[in-house]
């Protein structure tokens, strides 16, 4: 009894401080005033997308998507507090939210951004197209029609590959259900992202498959905020700090820190937006 | 009066409920096979599962030995482990060790495909719910009848075939409806094994179109109406088998 006492007084405790703590902050809806309020910026990042984001052996994450995420809380002066999202939540988490920013590497496309608001300049791109096993020999995309292949559940490209090339897709909640699939030979092939399956290429697991299809719909990804906050101080701020990664080469040095063969769109971006006046 | 329909939903969409499934032939179509699959596997969970729970009460109605323990067993093993912790068991690791065949590229495929584990996971699930469900019915019906139809010359098992199962029987239904309502629901789970339900081309389209909202009320009133459904025709099997005193009525 005396017990349930206490917790009842330390919950009401809490609550109380959580009320003070609100009023405190009169910053509205300036996603800025409460990062800056509170120093802490809570940014929704996946765990199993290697090597964008994705937990390191002691369970930490990691990958060039946290790195963003480190950077942008070293600019803010804030703790960064990664939230776990897959491809099916993250624009509820962001919406609803519970994080400040989303970099989870979601491409921008007409229908996202009516329910978050995307930052532009864009941070990276890329498109979608097949993991196969070498023993399966195509070449062309109308071969794999009515084929059963592998997918993850809400990634963008699942309706117009199904919609464009009639594959018959099989799609689990995330990549480790995908691989137990594919391994017993309940799909063919992995519908992915290009870079994603450039980078399983590089490792010696995958030794037997290959991409021989050639690359659809190649598309730009977007960091995201609230639309609320889009063109406000948070979304500003934002995008100036992607624009200067560009400027500064940052985002090719953290592709190839991660391990990434470098993108065409990042050499393409950096060469726009680069310096004039520095020294070759 | 599709395109009647069409120019509706566009309306609505307009009005800020997107309903894509009303307007875009692709998104209608694999919503349309979705609720055709979570019928299937509801009708056939159904039948297999009261199969099941009325073998297992047999044996636990008639004997006592190895075979009672086996259903014992089974109902222990099947209601104390959560479904999806079984789906994701049959699929990936059953489904591991079963016969392999070879598509026509030389690949192999599994014989076991992902609805054939659906079906057989949740006819489990339910079927041991069901052998209690039919099993505490049989135990309501008064020792005296067995007797009395033992002593008319029935054999034990006569006995319980024509008086005590059905008999039984009737005071199981409301647990029954109980049992089959929750399969209906349970039919969701199938999602994590990527058998295209409900849940699963729901989930779909609303990825592609980000119109959460609508459909998880679509969905909710879809399964409103599918439990609705098994309920009354459950309602309609127990008012037909109507015996006055046996079952609430």
């Amino acid at each position: 009894m005396k017990a349930l006492k206490t917790f009842a007084f330390g919950l009401a405790l809490g609550l109380g401080a959580a009320v003070a703590r609100a009023e405190t902050l009169d910053c509205g809806d300036d996603t800025l005033c409460k990062i800056e309020a509170t120093k802490v910026l809570k940014v929704g990042t996946k765990d199993d997308y290697k090597p964008w984001s994705y937990r390191a052996a002691d369970g930490s994450f990691a990958g060039m998507e946290v790195d963003l995420a480190n950077a942008l809380g070293q600019l803010l002066g804030a703790k960064v507090e990664i939230v776990k999202v897959n491809s099916a939540n993250r624009f509820e988490f962001l919406a609803q939210g519970q994080i400040d920013i989303m970099i989870a590497s979601a491409t921008d496309t007409a229908e996202r951004r009516q329910v978050v608001g995307f930052v532009h300049p864009n941070y990276y791109s890329s498109g979608y197209n097949i993991l196969l096993p070498k023993k399966v020999k195509a070449t062309k995309w109308d071969e794999m029609t009515g084929q059963t292949i592998c997918a993850i559940q809400g990634a963008w490209y699942n309706k117009p590959a199904q919609e464009k090339f009639k594959l018959e897709l099989l799609a689990f909640a995330g990549t480790a259900e995908v691989e137990s699939a594919l391994q017993q030979g309940r799909c063919i092939g992995v519908l992915s992202d290009d870079n994603l399956i450039n980078v399983q290429l590089a490792d010696p697991k995958w030794a037997d498959y290959y991409m021989p299809l050639p690359t659809q719909d190649d598309a730009p990804w977007g960091i995201a905020v609230r639309k609320a906050d889009l063109d406000k101080p948070w979304g500003v701020l934002v995008a100036g700090a992607i624009a200067n990664w560009h400027r500064s080469g940052k985002l090719l040095e953290l592709e190839k820190a991660n391990g990434i063969a470098e993108s065409a769109y990042l050499r393409k971006m950096h060469e726009a937006l680069k310096d004039h006046l520095a020294t070759q | 009066m599709l395109e009647l329909f069409r120019q509706f939903a566009l309306e609505l969409k307009a009005s800020g409920i997107n309903l894509t499934i009303l307007y875009d032939a692709f998104d209608f179509e694999r919503f349309v096979s979705g609720l055709a699959t979570t019928c299937a596997l509801v009708v056939l969970c159904t039948f297999f599962s009261i199969l099941i729970g009325a073998a297992g009460a047999t044996v636990l109605g008639l004997s006592r030995g190895p075979a009672a323990m086996l259903v014992c067993a089974y109902v222990a093993l099947i209601r104390n482990t959560p479904l999806l912790v079984q789906m994701y068991f049959f699929y990936f690791a059953v489904g591991s060790l079963m016969p392999v065949g070879q598509n026509a590229i030389g690949l192999p495929v599994p014989m076991i495909g992902n609805f054939t584990w659906a079906v057989i996971a949740l006819s489990l699930y339910a079927g041991a719910f069901n052998v209690e469900t039919f099993r505490s019915g049989i135990g309501a019906v008064h020792g005296s009848y067995e007797e009395a139809a033992l002593a008319l010359g029935y054999s034990r098992f006569k006995a319980f075939r024509y008086v005590v199962a059905p008999l039984g029987l009737r005071f199981s239904f409301a647990s029954l409806a109980n049992n089959l309502v929750d399969l209906t629901k349970a039919t969701t789970v199938a999602y994590a094994i990527g058998v295209a339900e409900l849940l699963y081309v729901s989930n779909q389209i609303w990825s592609d179109s980000l119109n959460t909202f609508e459909m998880m009320n679509v969905m909710l009133a879809i399964y409103l109406l599918l439990t609705g459904i098994v309920v009354w025709i459950i309602g309609r099997a127990q008012r037909a088998m109507r015996l006055p005193g046996f079952g609430v009525n």
